[in-house]
């Protein structure tokens, strides 16, 4: 596995869209940290941007890079190579590399505008692991797409429809759901559906850290007020570990089994 | 040396194998025949792993193949359609191979007898069809493994390098490997093979030699045998 990981990786490392998305997140990070004199504000921009463009980039990345790959894939199916240590190789090589190209482009800035700021550091640390969770979940449900799709049209759409439904239609049913039934307590139910949507989990994540749950809308507050601070923010990173675990797994599974 | 038992596959509602049962104990040239869609290209792809059979079991050396990947150490094989990534140069492509096949491998020669020299530092996506052909004939030969496995070796492929490719193949069965060819060109086949397999709807419809084939259709040249034994009434 490690040698597929280290191929691809260099692989991806060479291609100009690294760089490209990797300049994107400098960029963005050096405008909002050094012309928005409100640090937290900015952290609350960058947030919406990582959380929704990140999301993207990695599922329309990680399923053009299994297209792209599908010859190189058949030939390395051929060798004396584990089946699953050729897509596990190629998923993780992606995901670190999306997730680098994020960590360094926003990572940078951060650096330059103040590394002594204990508090900017922690903020920092939660927005990356958000991101990072993020590159590694979504990179996951684009590559588990991609091993049920032959057809690369289909398969794109599905990776936009799957991004699009948890970044807008996700919220949309849930508030719609939410007016519907405003008679009956929905605290539960509502903190049920954010545990569904690594976007929701992300932003949760990131706002508990930053004390401003309150300010962001229903389900921040009820996540806050249920679970507390401290156990809100292990049950958010728990279920995103579990949004990685359950797609890995199953590319793991399917890439045993699939024909080529 | 390499034994189907029972292989059926299906894709979806179509059988493209169907109870296939072969076995292939002696070195040599093994051409696998049949008219396009008779599961040549399948059986090949589940001898390697490619292809998951529906049911039934593949032996190589006695080890059962399900599940497992050591087997593909002994075989080297040419797939049927040379598609590379695209932004790899043949050399590293060539690299890599060799580090995922942790053998000795010869590739300098088959890159002198294809006059591959001038395209080692080219992207893979640059190449002809016919140099990308050879390129993927390299990958193929250059480790020392019992069986070899060429699908369509002939496709794009100039009469020279096709000349050498055929003096290669020989001298891979000199050295007492197993070599399994898939191949339209009938010439070559006639030239090359010690037994056929003939495949057709997913069954083995015949098996023997080239003169086996020519008495059972009472035919002299080989080309009419083939045509013969498609006919209804040897079917």
């Amino acid at each position: 596995m490690f040698k597929i990981f280290r191929y691809s990786l260099s692989d991806l490392l060479r291609s100009s869209w690294s760089y490209f998305y990797f300049s994107f997140y400098l960029l963005l990070g050096f405008g909002l940290l050094f012309f928005n004199p409100d640090v937290s504000k900015s952290v609350i921009t960058l947030m919406n941007i990582i959380v929704v463009f990140s999301s993207l980039i990695a599922v329309v990345f990680g399923i053009m890079y299994y297209y792209n790959s599908r010859e190189f894939i058949e030939l390395l199916l051929a060798q004396p190579i584990k089946r699953s240590d050729i897509f596990i190789g190629q998923y993780l090589a992606v995901s670190v590399s999306l997730s680098l190209s994020l960590l360094l482009g926003v990572g940078i800035p951060f650096v330059i505008y103040g590394v002594a700021d204990a508090d900017l550091v922690k903020n920092f640390l939660v927005l990356m692991t958000a991101g990072i969770f993020l590159n590694f979940i979504f990179v996951a449900v684009a590559y588990n797409i991609a091993l049920y799709h032959e057809n690369r049209i289909k398969g794109f759409s599905y990776a936009i429809l799957f991004w699009l439904f948890m970044t807008l239609i996700y919220d949309g049913l849930f508030l719609i759901s939410l007016m519907m039934f405003k008679e009956y307590p929905l605290e539960k139910a509502s903190l049920a559906a954010t545990l569904f949507n690594p976007i929701d989990l992300s932003r949760i994540l990131i706002l508990l850290r930053l004390d401003i749950s309150a300010l962001m809308g229903y389900t921040g507050a009820v996540f806050k007020n249920f679970f507390g601070t401290t156990l809100g923010l292990t049950i958010a990173l728990f279920s995103l570990l579990i949004w990685v675990i359950l797609p890995v797994l199953n590319i793991y599974r399917k890439g045993n089994k699939k024909d080529f | 040396m390499i034994e189907f038992k029972n292989i059926t596959k299906k894709f979806g509602k179509l059988q493209v194998l169907e109870q296939v049962d072969l076995s292939i104990n002696k070195p040599g040239i093994y051409a696998i025949l049949g008219p396009n869609g008779s599961g040549k290209t399948t059986l090949i792809k589940c001898l390697l792993g490619m292809t998951i059979p529906t049911s039934g079991q593949i032996f190589v050396d006695g080890q059962d193949t399900k599940g497992k990947w050591e087997f593909r150490n002994q075989i080297s094989y040419l797939p049927q359609i040379a598609n590379f990534p695209k932004n790899m140069t043949v050399t590293e492509l060539l690299r890599l191979i060799k580090t995922l096949r942790k053998q000795a491998s010869a590739e300098q020669p088959l890159i002198d007898v294809f006059g591959l020299k001038p395209y080692l530092n080219k992207n893979m996506g640059t190449l002809s069809g016919g140099t990308k052909q050879k390129v993927n004939l390299v990958l193929a030969l250059m480790t020392d493994n019992p069986i070899v496995i060429l699908d369509e070796p002939t496709s794009g492929l100039d009469p020279l390098a096709l000349l050498e490719l055929k003096k290669l193949i020989k001298i891979e069965k000199e050295k007492g490997k197993t070599i399994l060819i898939t191949s339209h060109i009938m010439s070559l086949v006639e030239e090359l093979s010690d037994e056929i397999v003939f495949l057709l709807e997913g069954k083995i419809h015949f098996r023997g030699t080239v003169d086996a084939l020519k008495t059972k259709t009472q035919t002299v040249d080989f080309d009419e045998a083939i045509a013969q034994i498609l006919k209804p009434s040897h079917v």
